[in-house]
């Protein structure tokens, strides 16, 4: 392997091993393999295009949902195959939860977005109980616990985002998924997004695709660099940042392309 | 506004800074203890703890760089990263004069007693004094403050040139003298690069506070802009952070 990926140390959440997927005649992502560990920030960031949603997407199996998409290779959580004989995709994405890039709560009340997943689920617990829990999780409830019974879609952006949060942790995943949460966001939403994301891994692991660089910087513990379907670099984001072993991660960092 | 664990990284990165402080100001102090009771054993100190001074330089110049690419500090924030390291930069290099005077102290020692000049002890007494002001109005962030320092710093440029004609006066007179002489004028050159590094702090502290700079003026225009402040606080050695506590 490259020494310009260097997987981290320590137990392992995801894994891709040469991972491929081909979009009809095109291989969209290059047999890539990486790790991701438990309980840290790991950014995918590089330029439209380069392969870093479609990464993301084949950790929760989103891919599936797209015609033509073959994919080759494994993508492993907590070191079994996510696409191996048995696997339910329903189950990986109640494990695997994902939040998008354009808030898209349900146009149901907020009570009854967050409790959406876990109904369907069959969750006997306490719902009023969830529903706090779970948006005190997305720092969302101070701002909605007089209204829980309002629609969803009177919620400004930076709110829905945080709902969705707050929707995709109530069914008690052990991964979040985020592809370029903030994109469609305000900088003060922007940045509550980023606290939440701080926040959050104490108890998730935490996969990011941005294009936003300074993004990837603030919040990542680990970034991989993605072009034309191959990871060029991965490692620890100080130093990707600060001193990037490959040349054209430097040139993207720094803005000489992309 | 900033997030809430780049706010506690800047306030790590102060904490090294005030804790590289204390570490370059005591090697100041133990040195010119060294000097006025010339004591060898003291003198080691200083060099023995030469280290630490070094690593905390390093230290702060990693934390600040990586706080430069990941957070994209704005304003008073980029302030403070930058003079940050700057500030260690000064410290490493006053931290290396202490050593400087240490190992003269040592030589010194071991040749004929020639008594230390009272002005080479004035120097010390205002250097040493000027660096914890500018180090204080660091920590407190105290724009007026830091100006009394860069006033004093004149005070010190005149000691040492008067340094330099009395011992020069003295090996003249006397050249078995010229070993001693030449130590001494080392010290007092030593001393006075201290000051001046003081007052590289206290004008980077200003910067900090008041986000312009104030280096490389004419004397006449620097001393109207910070006449009017520093003549508003008693004078330096008068002021209640002469002995500081902490």
């Amino acid at each position: 392997m490259s020494d310009a990926i260097r997987n981290p140390a320590g137990p392992i959440e995801l894994e891709a091993r040469d991972l491929s997927v081909l979009y009809g005649e095109t291989r969209a992502l290059k047999y890539v393999s990486l790790s991701i560990p438990d309980r840290k920030v790991v950014a995918f960031i590089g330029p439209s295009g380069c392969g870093k949603s479609t990464l993301l997407r084949c950790f929760n199996r989103m891919n599936d949902l797209i015609p033509d998409v073959k994919i080759e290779g494994e993508a492993l959580f907590q070191g079994r195959n996510l696409y191996g004989a048995g696997v339910d995709a329903v189950d990986v994405r109640r494990r695997i939860g994902m939040v998008f890039q354009k808030p898209n709560p349900f146009p149901k009340s907020i009570y009854d977005n967050v409790v959406f997943g876990p109904k369907i689920n069959g969750y006997k617990g306490d719902f009023g109980e969830l529903v706090e829990r779970s948006l005190r999780q997305a720092a969302l409830w101070d701002e909605v616990k007089d209204r829980l019974q309002s629609n969803a879609l009177a919620l400004s952006g930076g709110q829905q985002q945080r709902l969705c949060i707050a929707r995709a942790l109530a069914v008690e995943p052990e991964v979040l998924l985020m592809d370029e949460p903030a994109s469609a966001l305000d900088p003060i939403a922007t940045q509550k997004i980023e606290d939440l994301i701080y926040e959050l891994k104490q108890d998730y692991t935490v996969v990011i695709v941005t294009h936003n660089m300074q993004q990837a910087a603030r919040v990542s513990d680990h970034t991989a660099f993605l072009y034309m379907g191959e990871v060029i670099e991965y490692g620890p984001t100080n130093e990707l940042f600060t001193n990037p072993r490959e040349e054209r991660t430097e040139a993207y960092i720094t803005g000489r392309f992309g | 506004m900033s997030h809430r664990h780049f706010q506690d990284d800047l306030d790590k990165l102060n904490g090294s800074l005030i804790r590289m402080a204390g570490l370059a100001e005591t090697a100041v102090k133990t040195a010119v203890e060294a000097l006025t009771t010339r004591s060898r054993d003291i003198a080691y100190e200083v060099i023995d703890q030469d280290g630490g001074i070094d690593a905390a330089e390093m230290e702060i110049d990693d934390h600040a760089v990586n706080l430069l690419a990941l957070q994209q500090p704005m304003a008073r924030d980029l302030r403070l990263i930058t003079i940050a390291m700057k500030i260690a930069n000064d410290l490493e290099r006053v931290g290396d004069h202490a050593v400087n005077i240490a190992e003269t102290v040592i030589y010194m020692v071991q040749g004929a007693h020639f008594p230390v000049l009272p002005e080479i002890e004035e120097m010390a007494r205002i250097s040493t004094n000027m660096l914890s002001v500018a180090l204080d109005s660091f920590i407190r962030g105290d724009a007026v403050m830091a100006r009394t320092v860069i006033k004093r710093d004149d005070r010190v440029d005149e000691l040492h040139a008067n340094n330099f004609r009395i011992l020069l006066t003295h090996m003249m007179e006397d050249p078995r003298r010229i070993g001693a002489g030449m130590d001494l004028l080392l010290v007092s050159g030593n001393l006075e690069r201290i000051a001046d590094l003081a007052t590289n702090i206290s004008e980077d502290v200003v910067y900090l506070v008041e986000g312009r700079s104030i280096k490389h003026r004419s004397a006449d225009r620097r001393d109207r802009e910070i006449g009017d402040a520093a003549n508003a606080l008693p004078s330096v050695e008068a002021a209640p952070s002469a002995d500081r506590a902490d």
